[in-house]
């Protein structure tokens, strides 16, 4: 059923990870990306592997749903792996044609493909054990300070919120609107990609027209519950760090103090 | 006291043509004068376009009038400062159960209308919770509302206004978009609110049976109030009704046509116990 569909790809289970405060994850998420781009060496990257192996052992998900998130980029992957290899200058190893491959070529290459895999890995990892609905509120909580210079971070927030809980309404829409083409002879399956783009309007419009609609509703229900933006809101599941989350910035400071000694300062 | 006094309101919906120009206007509501009793049960009868649902959209200041006053527990719904007091006693449901649920849980949602008054934190899961319960979804507290039926999407909404401790509910054709099992529902939910809380509450319909149970009863057609008073009273003018395309209830219009067909019945009867009853007498 269409409705079933997830959203982002959060994985239900109850682990650390999955209790953790959401800010902590995003503050680590952010901090683990940046220590892979500080990272030049082997012994690094293990440091790095090694945290994220001990940390989807905590998060309880299969491994196998890392792997999927993996499969969506490989393209990417291959493109920067492939232009790392054969552009880098320095020492030829193999050289054939106009192709060359560096000592210094193959060396960039490894790199960025470990570093892209762990990089996806570790992101992947976070939007599996957090609901996009806590996400939200995390980043609402993290980007506060912004309000000082007139960034609308309550309101990017609601909006994200309110998007996530239509998208399953309008996907059912715009099954119901095709359905409805389709049994007035609307062909939506062949021909080629222009034809099939120009078939897309008499279902695109009506969606459009509804959801205009259901905006507008929408905005006069809010009204009518004394919604007038962040100001003087008080929130019903406030954000709170517990012991565990101190603990957890604890091992994300030592990590990130542990992966810089061994990756920046060991010799290879 | 009277929790809602409205005075010769009338309202102007603009029209525009299509670069924005003004074309016209048209009179929705028109010189309405009534007054709502604190725990009345009140329902506003009216077919399409009677003016019913922009006659409700005053009581929360959702529209301001263009002539006359609304006055909502005392204070002007015109002044700009009482907005906020006035949407706060003056809940409202509307017809579209999925376009006024904006949490992405059941309790996220009924928390929404107190998190926006400045509630503290605990406070808003003990009107969370007690609301759940008066409408008897407290069991699907945790579940997501897209995976409700229409009828338990409705019972949410009217959680969500409870929520807000509002003295008087406006419910907006709240069943319109509902099958007869979700219908009966919601309306046993509002009727508990009026019985158990004692909120006012406003139903607006254009489905008789619903109307029944209700204290008074005003019917609008072309933006005035055509007809008022008890249920009985106005079930009893089964032509007028049907004049104003309304339908009867089909127990008040078979005993309707018996009495015109020379049986001995009263005027106005509304439930089936009640016809069988004087049926009865009859034989």
């Amino acid at each position: 059923m269409l409705r079933d569909i997830t959203l982002g790809q959060y994985y239900q289970t109850d682990s650390i990870l999955h209790r953790m405060d959401c800010r902590v994850k995003l503050v680590a998420t952010l901090v683990y990306i940046i220590s892979l781009f500080l990272v030049d060496n082997i012994w690094g990257f293990a440091v790095a592997a090694v945290f994220l192996a001990v940390c989807i052992r905590l998060s309880k998900v299969p491994f196998s749903f890392m792997v999927k998130g993996m499969k969506s980029i490989a393209f990417l992957m291959l493109f920067a792996v492939v232009f790392n290899l054969f552009l880098t200058p320095g020492k030829p190893v193999v050289a054939f044609w106009k192709l060359r491959i560096t000592d210094a070529g193959i060396r960039m290459a490894v790199q960025m493909a470990v570093r892209l895999t762990l990089l996806i890995i570790g992101s992947s990892l976070m939007t599996l054990t957090t609901t996009p609905n806590h996400l939200t509120d995390g980043m609402e909580s993290l980007l506060k300070p912004l309000k000082k210079l007139k960034v609308p971070v309550h309101e990017v927030a609601m909006m994200t919120s309110i998007a996530l809980r239509f998208i399953p309404i309008l996907m059912e829409e715009t099954d119901k609107i095709m359905k409805a083409q389709i049994a007035r002879g609307a062909d939506f399956e062949s021909g080629n990609l222009i034809q099939k783009a120009r078939a897309m309007v008499p279902l695109l419009v009506p969606l459009f027209i509804a959801a205009f609609r259901r905006a507008n509703d929408l905005a006069m229900a809010m009204e009518a519950r004394c919604y007038r933006g962040g100001e003087g809101r008080t929130k019903m599941k406030p954000l709170v760090y517990r012991r565990n989350d101190y603990i957890a910035y604890g091992v994300l400071a030592f990590y990130l103090a542990a992966v810089l000694a061994v990756g920046r300062f060991m010799p290879i | 006291m009277n929790i809602i006094e409205t005075a010769h309101v009338s309202y102007d919906y603009i029209r525009h043509d299509e670069e924005g120009n003004v074309e016209g206007c048209t009179r929705a509501v028109s010189d309405v004068s009534l007054s709502v009793r604190q725990g009345e049960f009140i329902a506003i009868l009216g077919h399409n376009g009677s003016g019913k649902s922009t006659l409700a959209k005053h009581i929360n200041a959702l529209l301001l009038p263009t002539e006359g006053t609304v006055f909502v527990d005392g204070k002007d719904t015109g002044q700009e400062e009482n907005i906020w007091e006035v949407r706060q006693s003056a809940g409202m449901v509307f017809q579209n159960p999925d376009n006024q649920i904006i949490g992405q849980v059941v309790e996220e949602d009924v928390g929404f209308g107190p998190e926006n008054m400045g509630i503290p934190t605990k406070e808003i899961w003990e009107r969370v919770e007690e609301s759940l319960r008066a409408v008897g979804m407290y069991a699907y507290r945790k579940h997501s509302p897209n995976k409700l039926s229409g009828g338990q999407k409705q019972r949410v909404s009217i959680a969500g206004v409870l929520a807000m401790h509002p003295k008087c509910i406006v419910l907006d054709e709240p069943t319109a978009m509902l099958d007869p099992n979700g219908r009966k529902d919601v309306i046993r939910a509002a009727r508990a609110l009026n019985d158990v809380e004692k909120v006012t509450v406003i139903l607006i319909t254009h489905y008789m049976e619903e109307v029944i149970y209700a204290d008074r009863v005003f019917v609008m057609d072309g933006g005035k109030v055509a007809m008022q008073g008890s249920p009985r009273e106005v079930f009893s003018q089964v032509d007028r009704l049907k004049q104003l395309r309304l339908d009867v209830p089909q127990v008040t219009l078979l005993a309707h046509e018996l009495q015109k067909s020379g049986l001995p019945l009263p005027d106005g009867i509304l439930t089936v116990d009640e016809l069988t009853e004087e049926l009865g007498k009859c034989l």
